[in-house]
């Protein structure tokens, strides 16, 4: 499959997404914030970073570039979308997943190798891995605390939309220990901590993260 | 404004800040921002509406902020 990796003024972790596009069997196609364009991908990862300097709110201004407009239009489509760290807190600003991102509650930036739970294995980007998986990725944010209206809190525990959660500490004040979740259909996933950093021995904590690269193949040929 | 019900650390941390240069009996501190958005000519209701929609879809995030629209001249 085509993955496109969008790269925003301010993108960080866009060369390590497109990197574990390719090692997950995947061709990567660089997207630029300002294509009006998908190049035909079949699928969309938004990187880490700080996009347009996090100024106003995390990924505010990211949600208007033109890039965003075809994405929306494509997640709503169907088209499996992955957003990590900064491309979760861009999913929310555009409204495509439920929630928010806030500052940590300790108010502190927050680097360390994260034990999650996989809690649902049915999407796209997460079918490769066991319902129930612990994995251990590295997590690294300074507003990566998950919130949402008690109401909406209750509706995507309930209708499983809990992607992935923190186990053994909550890191940054997520309610409910929220690592990640998906919109209701299940295509369009945001994720806190980064599989893209978890792919090779050589440089990372671990494979753990791979799963997120591999499961699109899997999807494409089930 | 962040929503009564959304932790708001900045505030926090504020609050914090406070009672160690000798200022007391504050019980809560959220932070917010302010914009000052000047306009051409006279405001209208149109105007005003505008005004609201930017602040709706650009200067706040509605799932965990509200905002008010004020006029000075």
């Amino acid at each position: 499959m085509k993955v496109g990796v969008v790269t925003f003024p301010g993108s960080l972790d866009d060369v390590d997404a497109q990197r574990a596009v390719r090692i997950g069997g995947n061709e990567a196609v660089a997207l630029w914030h300002g294509d009006a364009d998908l190049k035909g991908v079949d699928a969309v990862i938004l990187p880490g970073g700080f996009s347009y300097g996090d100024y106003l709110r995390c990924g505010a201004i990211s949600r208007f570039s033109p890039v965003m407009d075809r994405v929306v239009e494509a997640a709503h489509a169907g088209m499996p979308v992955l957003g990590i760290c900064n491309g979760f807190q861009i999913l929310c600003e555009s409204h495509l997943l439920p929630g928010a991102l806030i500052r940590n509650d300790h108010r502190k930036f927050v680097c360390r190798d994260q034990l999650l739970r996989i809690e649902n294995n049915r999407t796209p980007w997460t079918s490769a891995y066991d319902h129930g998986q612990e994995i251990r990725i590295v997590l690294k944010n300074g507003e990566g605390g998950f919130v949402a209206d008690a109401e909406t809190l209750a509706r995507i525990e309930g209708e499983g939309q809990v992607v992935a959660r923190y186990l053994e500490l909550n890191p940054n004040g997520s309610l409910d220990d929220i690592a990640g979740v998906s919109n209701e259909r299940g295509n369009v996933v945001g994720l806190m901590p980064h599989p893209e950093h978890a792919v090779e021995e050589l440089t990372g904590s671990g494979l753990d993260g791979l799963g997120f690269f591999t499961s699109l193949v899997e999807t494409a040929f089930a | 404004m962040p929503k009564p019900e959304i932790l708001d650390p900045q505030g926090k941390a504020v609050q914090g800040a406070l009672p160690r240069l000798g200022f007391t009996g504050v019980t809560d501190v959220r932070q917010g921002k302010r914009f000052e958005i000047e306009l051409e000519g006279e405001v209208t209701d149109a105007l005003l509406a505008e005004v609201e929609k930017m602040a709706e879809t650009l200067l706040s995030n509605p799932v965990i902020e509200n905002y008010t629209v004020s006029v000075e001249q």
